[in-house]
């Protein structure tokens, strides 16, 4: 009877049940489109994040650079150029840490003792600036010889000569300095931990990666672009600060710009910028990640000095319309979604109640032939959730239509990294992220394509807001049906 | 079978004290048939509700089978009502998506029992009241008359003790209603029920065997020895009202 009576119900009132499943729907559809875009975001923003770290990684520690003392000039490279014949090239390279000031490698150590610390890799980030050119002697163009003054001769040849640099009128014309400027990022990795650091936001796309035996070999990885640029190919040879290294890889970056422009092995990173057993960033994977929060204080605690950065430190210097469209999605949407949601909660329990109202009778006859508070009750509960069901159904299909076609349009959003406040580079305290060099992430920029998820938690969720929805709106009824006496009911209408 | 002493019945209606019933006392016996008549808003439908257990007197006693109504709980008396006592409306009250059978069913739901044997049961009754070829139709798709047959089968299916009629007739043509008197009147013959029906029609009115008037609250009862010497006659004599 309880179903016959309900399946009835909703055939006559199917307008109104229509209406109340509708608006349960379209607040549905909002809370799976928008936790699905809102999960998007959180993935693309993991991307971005994923691009700077290296797979894996939850944590870096780096040092920040000292400010220079008042007064005292900034630490700048220094280039000297001797004296050489005309034309002859001169040049000169520079290979140093920037950003960053550097940790001795036994931190790494250090670091990997600390509760909660799975696995510390250290790694040198590089900057080399190579200035190649020529000088370009001047020519002195004599001025015309004055004719003698009659009565001032002191004989001979005057103050001339061919030879003896220029007298007063003569001019220089000519001569300069043609110099190239070559300035590339450079990465020592811990060869012995390919899994963990930089070179895993590239894919080795020509050749192979290092392998873990050459610690000190004279081998490189190029990323694809820099090859490219430079005309390198797999086995060329690459020159850095005089010493030649084999490229045995290209590598292409997963997305946005490479964490470097070319990777060494740490040892031979180390020896060419004469920092030998020193790093610039070590990179912390948690042997749990709901640990990393803990995991941080403690190498704050124990490894003083140092600046720990966790991917949610990172999150917060992401600017750009990926920030903007995720601030949208997690503050407007979510809200939006939930105020048609309650609105329609809200409607429906009206809707509902003012049913009841209108089956006054009904109810009072029902009660007269012996029909319990409760089964009467139970019968308005049961439509609303079945009106809840119905919208909950409608709201998932309209939901999971919203995120495909989120996902199938793609929208790209582009995320700049660090370019907000000057925060990179040690301008916020050393609030470096760890990927490559300082110079190559500050201001990073990275397109992502966005994509809406639909989790089994949204399409839960869902359901769940979907029986809460109908279970409130029945209540709403229900509470008036409950407290209907059959004298009063059948009072009214009689 | 019913005992009611001393009952009243207040309403506030704005700042106005309504008095409904004013110390009724009143004794049917198991298979007495009552009629009530009385001016609109004497208190007919109200002495009818205390009854029927749909409504709490303010003061007195309400002794269903020595059970004082107005004392059970909400629970108990939803029981009472569900297992002895049968409604029927001036306007019918059938559920409007219902078909007859199914509406003649919920009279048999609070007294729990198999669905199969709900629908057999509501079938006979239909049957009885000469509407086994309609059950399957909706109350829109009967007649006025149809509609109160079904009605009075779902008032009797369950077998009660007391059948209560508020104006069975009120809605309904001439023919119609000589009709539906004369089912419920081979009905309560039939059954042996207590039978209490309040009307405004003189012509239903005489065809009791005792006549209660209400006025502003007080009752009068007058005995129809004719009526009641025919024990139950088809074609009554007229009461001394």
């Amino acid at each position: 009877m309880f179903f016959t009576y309900l399946r009835r119900e909703l055939r006559r009132r199917r307008k109104a049940a229509l209406v109340v499943a509708s608006g349960l729907a379209l607040g549905i559809a909002l809370v799976i489109v928008v936790n699905s875009v809102s999960s998007g975001m959180n993935q693309a923003q993991g991307k971005v994040l994923e691009s700077l770290y290296g797979l894996g990684t939850d944590l870096t520690v780096t040092k920040a650079q000292e400010r220079p003392e008042d007064g005292a000039a900034p630490q700048r490279p220094r280039f000297e150029f001797k004296g050489k014949e005309e034309g002859e090239e001169q040049s000169s390279d520079r290979l140093m840490v920037q950003g960053f000031q550097t940790l001795a490698d036994s931190t790494v150590a250090t670091v990997g003792r600390q509760p909660g610390v799975d696995r510390a890799v250290g790694g040198l980030s590089l900057v080399n600036l190579k200035i190649n050119g020529e000088f370009a002697r001047g020519k002195i163009q004599r001025a015309q010889p004055q004719p003698a003054q009659p009565g001032t001769g002191n004989g001979g040849t005057g103050n001339g000569g061919s030879g003896g640099g220029s007298g007063p009128g003569d001019t220089v014309t000519g001569g300069g300095a043609a110099f190239d400027v070559d300035s590339f990022t450079l990465y020592g990795t811990d060869v012995t931990a390919p899994d963990l650091g930089p070179l895993t936001t590239s894919t080795v796309s020509q050749g192979r990666t290092f392998k873990t035996t050459e610690t000190d070999a004279k081998v490189a990885v190029v990323d694809s672009a820099y090859a490219q640029k430079q005309g390198l190919a797999l086995g060329d040879e690459l020159t850095v600060k005089g010493v030649k290294f084999e490229v045995i890889g290209i590598a292409t970056a997963d997305r946005g710009q490479a964490a470097a422009q070319v990777y060494l092995p740490l040892k031979q990173a180390q020896t060419l910028s004469a920092s030998a057993a020193e790093i610039t960033t070590i990179y912390v994977k948690a042997t749990d990640s709901t640990r990393i929060d803990a995991v941080k204080t403690a190498i704050q605690k124990n490894v003083t000095g140092t600046t720990v950065t966790t991917s949610a430190d990172l999150a917060q210097t992401v600017s750009g319309s990926l920030d903007t469209a995720s601030d949208l999605a997690s503050d407007v949407g979510k809200w939006l979604s939930y105020a048609v949601l309650l609105a329609a909660v809200l409607v429906a329990g009206l809707l509902t109640s003012s049913a009841v109202t209108r089956r006054v009778r009904e109810f009072g006859t029902l009660k007269a032939l012996g029909w319990t508070s409760g089964r009467v009750t139970r019968q308005v509960v049961g439509e609303a959730l079945v009106n809840g069901v119905i919208g909950g159904a409608l709201g998932i299909a309209v939901g999971l239509a919203g995120a495909y076609a989120v996902t199938a349009a793609s929208p790209t959003l582009t995320a700049e990294l660090g370019s907000s406040g000057g925060a990179f580079g040690g301008g916020r305290g050393g609030m470096i992220f760890g990927g490559g060099p300082a110079g190559t992430a500050a201001g990073k920029t990275v397109d992502i394509a966005l994509s809406a998820p639909v989790s089994v938690t949204t399409v839960g969720l869902a359901v769940l807001l979907a029986l809460g929805g109908g279970l409130v709106a029945g209540a709403f009824g229900a509470w008036r049906a409950s407290r209907l006496r059959p004298a009063d009911a059948l009072r009214r209408v009689e | 079978m019913y005992e009611l002493i001393g009952v009243t019945k207040q309403y506030r209606r704005g700042q106005q004290r309504v008095d409904a019933l004013a110390g009724v006392d009143l004794t049917l016996a198991q298979g007495d048939r009552l009629v009530i008549q009385g001016p609109t808003g004497g208190g007919k439908s109200t002495l009818l509700q205390m009854l029927g257990g749909l409504d709490r007197p303010t003061s007195g006693k309400v002794l269903l089978d020595g059970i004082d109504l107005a004392a059970l709980s909400e629970r108990r008396l939803t029981a009472v009502r569900g297992q002895n006592i049968g409604f029927v409306f001036q306007s019918f009250n059938l559920i409007p998506t219902l078909t007859a059978q199914e509406n003649v069913e919920t009279a048999l739901v609070p007294l729990g029992g198999r669905p199969a044997e709900r629908r057999d049961r509501a079938a006979e009754a239909l049957e009885s009241v000469g509407l086994g070829e309609r059950r399957g139709h909706l109350p829109s798709e009967l007649s006025g008359g149809q509609q109160q047959r079904v009605a009075i089968a779902r008032a009797l299916v369950k077998r009660p003790k007391v059948l209560l009629a508020d104006e069975p007739t009120g809605n309904l043509d001439e023919s119609m209603r000589d009709e539906i008197v004369e089912l419920l009147e081979g009905l309560w013959q039939e059954h042996g029920l207590t039978f209490v029906m309040v009307t405004h029609d003189s012509a239903i009115a005489r065809r009791a065997p005792r006549l209660a008037t209400i006025r502003k609250g007080r009752i009068t009862i007058k005995e129809n020895r004719a009526a009641a010497g025919e024990n139950r006659s088809a074609s009554p004599d007229p009461v001394d009202a």
